[in-house]
């Protein structure tokens, strides 16, 4: 559904923050994206959705190249790829409903989004979005006075309104503390099933990744060094990911249960 | 390597620690502040004081303080009236027409929503009604148009339009990107990321400046007058002109209070807006 074909980014200081990634992604599945800070992984999501312009390579969204569409095409083809960010993103003074809404922006007129005035249908799947992530109390609240965890599932609402056929998820929990972190990726993933929605999820919590998707793939200066299932990643692998570190602890998370029985 | 730095560190314990100083060579820094300090006593001392002629210009000086405390409303009151109300209308017309301007000026003068050739002209625009001061482009318009409120009206909105396009320009550039970012994701089309992304961001900024626009160009319309541009001004300039300090006193007790008035409504609307 998704491939990306030898994609390439060279930003305008030389460094070369993508180095022919190829990549395919069926329809509905789930894959996280791992790697330490600076191989690519948020480059690499925001040059498929063209926030970040790639140098060269193709992205294909079904039977579409996106790298080479005009801003009209891709802004029709932006509907159908939800973004969720990190640090949420959720536009602070505007309402809960005025952010979700605004995932329609890219299926209303301009005169509608301005006075507010969104079709019901579209008003009415903004309150089932919020009711399905336990909100629709704070419909009318400023996002700004929500918490962390609640913002992320507003930010979540305003990506599946766009009724996409694939999520660009971008750290969606790198400032939330472990509990709500487990709680946003269930949610996300229990989403991703519901929709039959593929997704492409940035994280570097390894043990977070591993409990939730079928598939990781590990980026490192750029390329990819791993692409498999989460039970594939050994000590090795994720030294060849991100260099050289103990990483029985991080295994042992996976299953609470053995790290006891390790201690013992 | 961990007794390399310990050594390092038994060297440097016991050692006093200060800020570093911003000018490093210390020959330059003394003479940066011996050079300072001799051009000021030397700018004081050039400046000539003819104390005879201070000594006359108290009694001037005393009269006209004296005045402020039995204000002249009376006298020249329909003088006075017409020219508030002058000042009042260029005021709020100025600053509407000013701020409605300013706004598409300084989305083209951010240099994160504009593109290049757009950016430039519109910080053009902006250096320009900057480096005229509002007293030379009154006298231009004053030439052009002849004396009265348009004048000043139209030099107003003028430098309304340096002023609050600069800042609000600055407010949009400072802004956080990934809201707007998180906007233009959904395919939002430009009008529309404007709308939700960037508006919401820089609106209480906006608001705030707007306001104190409206401060700056009551009190510069009494000052346009001067220079024939209508407005209190000119009321002002005809009292000084006559020495009735006390109607001068009442009138610049009416622009004291109007612009106290004013700040305090901005401060309320500002706290309201956030």
């Amino acid at each position: 559904m998704l491939r990306l074909d030898a994609l390439t980014k060279t930003y305008k200081t030389g460094d070369q923050a993508l180095k022919a990634v190829t990549l395919a992604v069926p329809s509905g599945q789930v894959l996280a994206l791992i790697g330490p800070s600076g191989a690519g992984k948020s480059t690499l999501i925001r040059c498929i959705n063209r926030l970040v312009e790639p140098s060269s390579g193709a992205v294909m969204l079904g039977d579409v190249d996106l790298t080479k569409l005009g801003a009209g095409a891709l802004r029709r083809e932006r509907r159908r790829m939800g973004m969720i960010f990190q640090e949420y993103a959720l536009v602070e003074r505007l309402t809960v409903m005025e952010n979700v809404l605004s995932g329609r922006l890219g299926y209303v007129g301009f005169w509608r989004s301005l006075t507010r005035r969104f079709p019901q249908s579209d008003v009415d799947e903004a309150f089932r979005l919020l009711d399905r992530v336990g909100l629709l109390h704070m419909a009318d609240k400023r996002a700004d006075e929500l918490s962390g965890g609640q913002r992320q599932r507003v930010g979540i609402c305003r990506a599946l309104i766009q009724n996409p056929a694939l999520l660009l998820v971008d750290e969606p929990t790198a400032s939330l503390d472990p509990k709500t972190s487990r709680q946003i990726m269930r949610l996300i993933c229990e989403l991703c099933a519901e929709r039959g929605l593929a997704a492409i999820i940035n994280i570097h919590d390894v043990a977070l990744a591993q409990m939730f998707v079928a598939r990781v793939i590990g980026l490192r200066l750029g390329e990819v060094v791993f692409d498999g299932p989460p039970d594939g990643l050994t000590p090795d692998r994720l030294t060849e990911i991100y260099g050289e570190e103990d990483w029985e602890a991080t295994i042992d998370a996976l299953d609470e249960e053995d790290e006891i029985e390790a201690a013992e | 390597m961990s007794v390399a730095t310990h050594r390092e560190l038994d060297d440097m314990l016991g050692t006093k620690w200060r800020k570093p100083a911003m000018v490093k060579r210390t020959w330059l820094r003394w003479a940066l502040v011996i050079g300072f300090v001799a051009y000021l006593i030397a700018a004081v001392l050039s400046v000539e004081v003819n104390w005879l002629r201070v000594w006359e210009g108290l009694d001037r000086g005393a009269a006209f303080v004296a005045a402020f405390a039995s204000p002249d409303f009376v006298s020249r009151g329909s003088d006075i009236w017409a020219g508030m109300l002058e000042s009042i209308v260029m005021t709020v017309a100025s600053s509407v027409v000013g701020i409605l301007i300013s706004i598409p000026i300084a989305l083209g003068a951010a240099r994160n929503i504009a593109p290049l050739p757009v950016y430039m002209v519109c910080r053009g625009i902006i250096a320009v009604s900057r480096a005229l001061q509002e007293i030379i482009v009154a006298i231009l318009l004053v030439a052009i148009f002849g004396f009265g409120p348009l004048a000043g009206f139209l030099t107003l909105s003028f430098a309304t339009i340096g002023f609050l396009s600069k800042l609000l320009a600055e407010d949009i550039e400072s802004m956080d990107r990934s809201q707007a970012e998180a906007v233009r994701a959904t395919g939002s089309k430009w009008a529309q990321w404007i709308d939700y992304g960037v508006t919401p961001q820089v609106l209480p900024r906006l608001v705030g400046l707007s306001i104190y626009r409206v401060d700056i160009n009551f009190r510069e319309s009494a000052i346009l007058g001067l220079v024939g541009a209508g407005g209190i001004g000119a009321t002002l300039n005809t009292a000084f002109d006559r020495y009735e300090y006390d109607t001068a006193a009442a009138i610049l007790l009416i622009i004291i209070a109007i612009v106290m008035a004013l700040e305090y409504i901005s401060g309320v609307v500002r706290a309201r807006v956030q």
